[in-house]
């Protein structure tokens, strides 16, 4: 019976290995490859040539990559921040019983996040742009301004835009996560502290926020991941620029385009290294305060 | 005893306190949902108004209501731009995409849940690991070996990845440990069916529910992949709506009312899915989040 259960189980094998030959060929071969190329000149035709560290080097001294890295901290700060308390709002509104139409909510806000990201960032520049942008047409006919503004040509709310743009698209999904981690929990505890006579308020922050800790830093790290890779909305919401002056370009869109429109395959493959090098001390980072944090309660 | 006292008096006190304000609470709390549904709806509605005027009327005022150049509008974008053939493409590339990393993505699970071979869970954290690595990490030489596979400007280029999708491996096997024993694999195996038998004909069937459940997240996700198509598709003909959608830029750069018909079009499909199963999809979103 045994030898029969392990031959069974050298199956097992057969079942993973149409998944691990995709991932080798589609998902591992490429980040070598892109990891090989960063030590070379390539401009697509021909071989690549070794040259050494110099990608990397180019890299430590490249302005544009800092502020490419700049640019796409201080959008993903600035759309994060509201998303995850808005939606953490939201998430307890709707789970509370007196709400009427809580899915027709719950639906509302969650839509713009399955819209394609490519479409909104389009849509939004459109409604932003200085002639004929319908948000100037807005604050003319309202006569809040007597000449149309000239929003594209204006980095930090440029960048806002974007951030904008992010939170509309996230905070819905956010809260139903929030949401998921609130019906997961008994409606014991809050019922009793507000039977004891603790404040909506108190309960909130007593005993909820302690409860959803675990969810909120979850939503936290993904964000991180997530938000290093902001590419649809700016590259569409900018015609592909990243104007003005290259306020709204984000790694990724550098990555991109310095790579596939100015053909260097070799630096912008040190340039996703870069962005991944980024990524991973974000992370530890912030694993390290999840796991202070925790430690701090115990003790 | 007066300590005692206290916790009784205070919430008859808070009752009666909470009754006058209630209402006026619960005013505030349903403005500020209306507000914030108003903001997530109002783009959408000019979307669609803004599709139906020329770029004169655009550009003179700000505008709420409907007007008269819808027809105008399709018939200039359809010079350039097949919005249908864009929409048949996504449909495709969409399609086949999910329905390998449903299928795919099912088999490597049920190979990591129901047999114990050597290397079981040292494979399954690597599939893990793999989610975390950014996709960016290997753009060029996802270029490059796309190049040498000749599957360049191809369909294929899209739609084969999605066979080895780490996400779907993890939701699955979370499904198949948590709803399928072991006896109906056995008792399978005393009727004297193959594995693979067994995975198609019983397995795959049970597996539903989840697949439903991922099936809506991959669709979505590959309808609105921007990137890939943008970086592997050269040929107008081939590409899908968001990069269309990218191309009306370039093409009506100054014709507003064509590039918003051209949003509204991409986006109706959305609308009018989400509009039928909302309820599905929010929920598939919950499961996700709850496993993940």
């Amino acid at each position: 019976m045994y030898s029969k259960a392990l031959k069974k189980d050298s199956y097992g094998y057969l079942f993973i290995a149409p998944f691990f030959i995709i991932f080798i060929i589609f998902g591992l071969y490429p980040i070598i490859y892109s990891f090989y190329l960063s030590f070379t000149k390539w401009d697509g035709f021909g071989n690549p040539i070794f040259n050494g560290l110099t990608n990397y080097q180019r890299l430590l001294g490249d302005y544009l990559f800092y502020k490419s890295l700049f640019n796409t901290l201080f959008i993903w700060g600035i759309s994060v921040i509201p998303q995850l308390t808005v939606s953490l709002l939201l998430a307890v509104i709707l789970h509370e019983k007196f709400i009427k139409g809580k899915s027709i909510f719950r639906a509302v806000f969650f839509f713009p996040n399955i819209v394609t990201a490519a479409s909104l960032g389009l849509l939004i520049g459109l409604m932003f742009s200085w002639q004929s942008g319908s948000f100037n047409n807005l604050l003319l006919n309202l006569g809040l301004i007597n000449e149309p503004i000239n929003w594209p040509n204006m980095p930090n709310f440029m960048r806002m835009l974007v951030s904008s743009v992010l939170f509309w698209q996230y905070f819905g999904y956010s809260m139903i996560i929030y949401i998921a981690g609130l019906q997961g929990m008994s409606r014991e505890l809050t019922e009793a502290a507000e039977i004891d006579g603790a404040t909506k308020v108190q309960v909130f922050f007593k005993i909820t926020l302690p409860l959803l800790k675990p969810i909120i830093l979850f939503q936290v790290v993904t964000s991180i991941i997530g938000g290093m890779q902001i590419f649809d909305q700016p590259y569409t919401l900018t015609n592909g620029t990243g104007n003005p002056d290259n306020a709204t370009l984000t790694s990724v869109m550098y990555l991109y385009k310095t790579a596939f429109t100015r053909y260097q395959y070799g630096y912008g493959s040190a340039i996703a290294f870069g962005i991944f090098l980024v990524i991973v001390i974000f992370s530890i980072i912030s694993f390290m305060l999840m796991k202070q944090k925790t430690n701090n309660e115990n003790e | 005893m007066q300590q005692n006292v206290a916790p009784q008096t205070v919430p008859v006190q808070a009752a009666a306190l909470s009754k006058k304000s209630v209402k006026l609470s619960h005013i505030l709390i349903y403005a500020f949902l209306i507000i914030l549904a108003i903001i997530c709806v109002v783009p959408f509605y000019i979307m669609i108004i803004y599709g139906t005027h020329t770029n004169s009327e655009i550009a003179s005022k700000f505008i709420i209501a409907p007007g008269s150049a819808l027809v105008e509008n399709y018939k200039s974008m359809n010079e350039n731009v097949n919005i249908w053939r864009g929409f048949l493409n996504s449909l495709f590339i969409s399609s086949c995409s999910t329905a390998l990393t449903l299928y795919f993505g099912a088999l490597n699970a049920y190979g990591f849940a129901k047999y114990k071979f050597k290397g079981n869970k040292v494979l399954f954290w690597l599939v893990l690991a793999t989610m975390m690595v950014p996709h960016q990490l290997g753009l060029v030489g996802t270029f490059r070996i796309m190049y040498m596979l000749h599957l360049l400007d191809s369909y294929a280029a899209l739609i084969l990845p999605a066979a080895a999708n780490a996400f779907a491996v993890f939701f699955v096997k979370q499904f198949i440990d948590g709803t399928i024993p072991d006896e109906i694999i056995e008792s399978a195996r005393v009727d004297g069916a193959g594995e693979f038998t067994i995975f198609n004909r019983i397995i795959f069937p049970m597996l539903m529910p989840a697949l439903a459940a991922l099936g809506i997240f991959s669709f979505i996700g590959s309808w609105n992949n921007f990137m890939g198509p943008l970086v592997l598709l050269f040929t107008n003909d081939k590409y899908p709506l968001p990069l269309l959608v990218q191309m009306l830029q370039g093409y009506y750069g100054t014709n507003y009312g064509v590039q918003y018909l051209g949003v509204a079009l991409s986006v109706l499909p959305i609308i009018i899915v989400f509009a039928i199963f909302s309820k599905r999809i929010i929920g598939s979103v919950s499961i996700g989040a709850v496993k993940g």
